[in-house]
């Protein structure tokens, strides 16, 4: 099966067609809310939390956010970002609860410093290894996500991002990323060694920033 | 977009991150709405620390809103003593028995998650650039040479 970011770049993968198709695919679905579950409870959250949700698509996850029980911490309010137009349309329709920027997390966050007090994203982090324009490199991409990412985050805050590394080296790259960035970083992997394997990074913002 | 989102958004090229203006974004030509939302007087408790309430008051200024006070409340002034009136009882988030949630409370959640802007832009005041808002969603996509 060829990825689909070998194909094209995001924004013009998930056209609508395509993101319809992402969003009501009950297998996918099924999928996404597993691991958004898991990124939750790797994140630990014990109060309602303002949480920032990076390639928030058509919001399976922030719905999961939004449903979290008082007696488990939550509900949990959300700002998810996306940088295709077509799958924050489907989120609007499907009048999820929390906000929507068409935004491209390998610009950079437009956040003040200490917002969120805990960051999510399910599937998304490969996408910013492929550079598309030939300004642009990979390894730009990620600096300018994970340095504006940890400025955004409250100190002592977390991030999860469950993302599909195409290779060992993508991997590494990705996670160097984050600790130049000033994270403290672990990646977990779920299944390690079958074809199901779930890559999480797991990130701290430490107390001196 | 809610307004408590606009509290914490700012320009997003790089140019303007280091500087003073380029927090907050003023609105321009905004349509707001209301929607209701699930109140959550444990969440407000755990954000009002960090919101800039200085930005707070210009952009209820800026809108035409009923202003909110000169001083920053601290989160024990959204909640006081006494039983949980019938009016709150679908409040969602965990709070202390024996407390309920304020007139404050109430406001803020009105202010903050309730109120949003639906059409409009954001502005810059450093740079002059204008984020577009449509459908409540706002445009942070840049020109790759603003990056
Ligand atoms: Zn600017």
């Amino acid at each position: 099966m060829s990825r689909p970011e070998d194909i094209l770049p995001p924004d013009l993968y998930y056209n609508e067609p395509t993101s319809k198709k992402y969003t009501t695919n009950s297998r996918i679905r099924t999928i996404q809310a597993s691991m958004t579950h898991r990124a939750l409870s790797l994140l630990s959250l014990t109060t309602p939390s303002l949480v920032l949700d990076i390639g928030a698509g058509s919001g399976l996850s922030g719905q999961i956010l939004s449903s979290v029980p008082t007696s488990a911490g939550g509900p949990h309010t959300w700002i998810g970002l996306d940088i295709s137009a077509s799958m924050l349309a489907v989120a609007l329709e499907r009048e999820v609860e929390g906000d929507l920027l068409l935004a491209d997390a390998g610009q950079g966050l437009g956040f003040r410093a200490g917002t969120f007090d805990a960051a999510i994203s399910i599937s998304a982090v490969q996408w910013l290894c492929n550079a598309e324009s030939s300004e642009e490199t990979a390894p730009q991409r990620l600096k300018r996500f994970f340095d504006s990412l940890y400025v955004s985050l409250k100190r002592g805050g977390r991030a999860v991002c469950q993302f599909y590394p195409r290779d060992e080296r993508q991997k590494k790259m990705v996670a160097d990323a984050a600790i130049r960035a000033g994270f403290g970083a672990g990646l977990l992997e779920d299944g390690a060694g079958t074809k199901g394997v779930k890559v999480y990074l797991v990130l701290t913002a430490g107390e001196t920033g | 977009m809610k307004l408590l989102t606009l509290n914490f958004l700012t320009c997003a090229r790089k140019a303007c991150k280091p500087l003073p203006t380029s927090f907050p974004l003023h609105p321009a030509d905004a349509t707001l709405a209301t929607t209701e939302t699930a109140f959550s007087p444990a969440f407000l408790r755990n954000i009002l620390p960090r919101l800039d309430w200085p930005a707070l008051k210009g952009l209820c200024d800026e809108l035409g809103l009923p202003g909110v006070g000169d001083e920053a409340p601290g989160p024990e002034a959204l909640f006081e003593d006494g039983e949980l009136p019938e009016s709150d009882e679908d409040i969602v988030g965990e709070i202390e028995a024996g407390k309920r949630p304020t007139k404050l409370a109430h406001d803020l959640h009105q202010l903050l998650v309730e109120t949003v802007m639906l059409e409009g832009k954001l502005v810059c005041a450093s740079c002059g650039h204008e984020y577009a808002v449509k459908e409540g969603i706002a445009n942070f996509l840049l020109p790759s040479h603003l990056v």
